[in-house]
């Protein structure tokens, strides 16, 4: 069973209270890009064999949004952190440094 | 190799069975190929048969990183139908399910096909709207499917209840020449088919990089060193966005569990493949007695082969609603496998950004049904480079177009 901490409430919530919503940090198309931009950002995915940052909602519980950095292979959850990132903070790529030294980072 | 037939179990049985031959070589890699095709899986193996039988070509490697038919091909329920909404669904299924009525034949294995027929069941109002939409829809195909009443239902399944509290079954969409086969068969019978052309099957060897030149495809780096190859089939299912990795793009794919279970053998009481999509689960009952269970897949991107354990618990939940006689029975195995997700439940058989790079995959919860006619339009197109009417709609780029294959909502639950 999955177990995350929603850093809105703080309840270490089971998997059965979250909903998933996919890879979090895509760069938004909007109106005036390409049509591959639009591509990208409906559908191509990382899907990575390793670290995975994604989004999730606290569906049953707080109600609100927050990304989680996890391992798709150990499922290990390395952090959750705040849904208004734009990007990894540097706090969550130590924590996974520290645990997945040979972590080359995103694409 | 030696034909298998009914004389050559009894010339066996006269000599204590000790003229078998090994089923499929398992040479060394040569140091270039054809065509190479990673993954081992029954659409890789498909591929590279009908890339020899439709196509000539028989210089061919396939690469398997653990063993043939150890990925989903061998993790599956075994569900054969075709009865989908959309025109190209139907062409390629159809096309699937009637070369698994000859598969033994073509291959000279038992692949136990068997035809005992299909139903999914309606349990809602909208479920009974949308599958006689879907029986409409496949009159026009030419796919023979029926929309049943309960009594109906009933005759071909006793042992279900159809007055549910939640869910009464309202009636069905019946396809009597679906089915089930022996997932193994499949793999081993097309694996030494392929190797009696000439093919070289290699086990245990992983695909680790791809090595590509001015946008063409040069050779694929593996456990068991370099080979090159002009022409490269990725046919690994859950795993295929990490090799699109190797290869510098990326795919329209998600990567997530599906489990299944199998219960005790217990004597003959379902003699159909009955599919409940509202409440997510389906059953079977193998040649063994065990039956055999499905549902519905997690939610979150997942390599572990494992799957969470409430999804089971509301499978089972389902199912002994629906059948209230299996509510005693003992589980024997549960097991999962990683499927891979498109957005519009529909595969790709595709071209890639790298020239000389042919994708196979998306086939997701639903794809051992497709194997022969997946195997045959992929090889099509590795063979051409082009796509033929049967894998032309099943592009990537009908994301980037907007001209989904949309079965999302006939594939309402995994199988
Ligand atoms: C529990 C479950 C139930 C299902 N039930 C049904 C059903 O009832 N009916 C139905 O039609 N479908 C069903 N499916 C779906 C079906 O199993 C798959 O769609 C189908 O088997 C996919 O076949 P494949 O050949 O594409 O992939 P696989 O059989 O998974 O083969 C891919 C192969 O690629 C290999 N590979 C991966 N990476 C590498 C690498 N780097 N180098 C070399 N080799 C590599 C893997 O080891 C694997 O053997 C089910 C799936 C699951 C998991
Ligand atoms: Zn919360």
């Amino acid at each position: 069973m999955l177990i995350l901490t929603c850093p809105c409430c703080g309840i270490a919530a089971d998997e059965t209270e979250l909903e998933n919503g996919g890879e979090a940090h895509l760069k938004r198309a909007t109106v005036g890009s390409s049509d591959e931009a639009f591509e990208a950002y409906l559908f191509d995915r990382a899907n990575p064999k390793g670290v995975h940052f994604e989004r999730w909602r606290h569906a049953y519980g707080c109600g609100k949004w927050f990304l989680a950095a996890r391992d798709t292979v150990t499922l290990e959850v390395y952090a959750t952190y705040s849904g208004q990132t734009p990007e990894p903070p540097a706090d969550v790529v130590k924590a996974i440094k520290a645990k997945r030294p040979d972590w080359e980072g995103t694409a | 190799m030696r034909r298998y037939s009914a004389f050559a179990i009894a010339r066996e049985g006269l000599r204590y069975h000790q003229g078998w031959e090994r089923a499929w070589a398992s040479p060394e890699p040569k140091k270039r190929y054809d065509a190479i095709v990673v993954g081992a899986g029954g659409h890789g193996l498909a591929t590279a048969f009908y890339l020899g039988k439709n196509h000539g070509i028989t210089n061919v490697a396939v690469i398997e990183k653990g063993w043939l038919g150890g990925g989903n091909t061998g993790r599956n329920t075994t569900i054969i139908r075709s009865n989908y909404l959309q025109d190209p669904s139907a062409a390629i299924y159809e096309k699937s399910r009637s070369l698994y009525e000859t598969m033994s034949q073509d291959v000279n294995m038992n692949v136990m096909f068997s035809p005992r027929g299909v139903i999914m069941l309606a349990q809602t109002h909208h479920e009974v709207r949308g599958y006689q939409r879907t029986a409409h829809a496949n009159a026009l195909q030419g796919v023979e499917t029926t929309f049943i009443g309960p009594q109906k239902v009933k005759e071909l399944v006793p042992i279900i209840n159809l007055e549910g509290p939640r869910y009464p079954v309202l009636g069905g969409l019946w396809q009597p020449r679906g089915g089930t086969a022996r997932h193994d068969a499949v793999a081993w019978g097309y694996a030494r088919a392929c190797s009696a052309m000439g093919m070289d099957i290699i086990q245990n060897c992983a695909v680790t990089g791809i090595e590509t030149e001015g946008g063409q495809v040069k050779a694929v780096n593996t456990t068991k060193g370099r080979i090159e190859t002009g022409k490269l089939a990725l046919v690994v299912a859950g795993h295929s966005s990490d090799l699109a990795q190797m290869a510098g793009f990326r795919l329209p794919i998600e990567s997530v569990a599906l489990q299944a279970l199998v219960s005790e053998p217990i004597k003959p009481c379902m003699d159909v493949v009955v599919m409940a999509n509202t409440v997510h689960g389906y059953m079977s009952q193998s040649d063994k007695g065990e039956m055999v269970i499905g549902g519905g897949t997690d939610h979150y991107n997942n390599y572990t082969q494992r799957g969470s354990f409430h999804h089971i618990e509301e499978t089972v939940r389902a199912l002994v609603e629906t059948f209230p006689m299996i509510s005693r029975l003992k589980m024997l195995r549960q097991w999962g496998g990683i499927v891979d997700m498109t957005g519009d439940r529909s595969p790709l058989i595709s071209k890639t950004p790298v020239g000389g790079i042919f994708v196979n995959c998306g086939w997701g919860t639903g794809g051992f049904k497709a194997i022969p006619g997946s195997g045959w339009a992929m090889a099509e197109l590795v063979a051409k480079g082009e796509p033929g009417p049967l894998a032309a709609d099943f592009g990537i780029e009908r994301f980037r177009e907007g001209r989904f294959i949309d079965e999302s909502v006939a594939a309402g639950v995994a199988h």
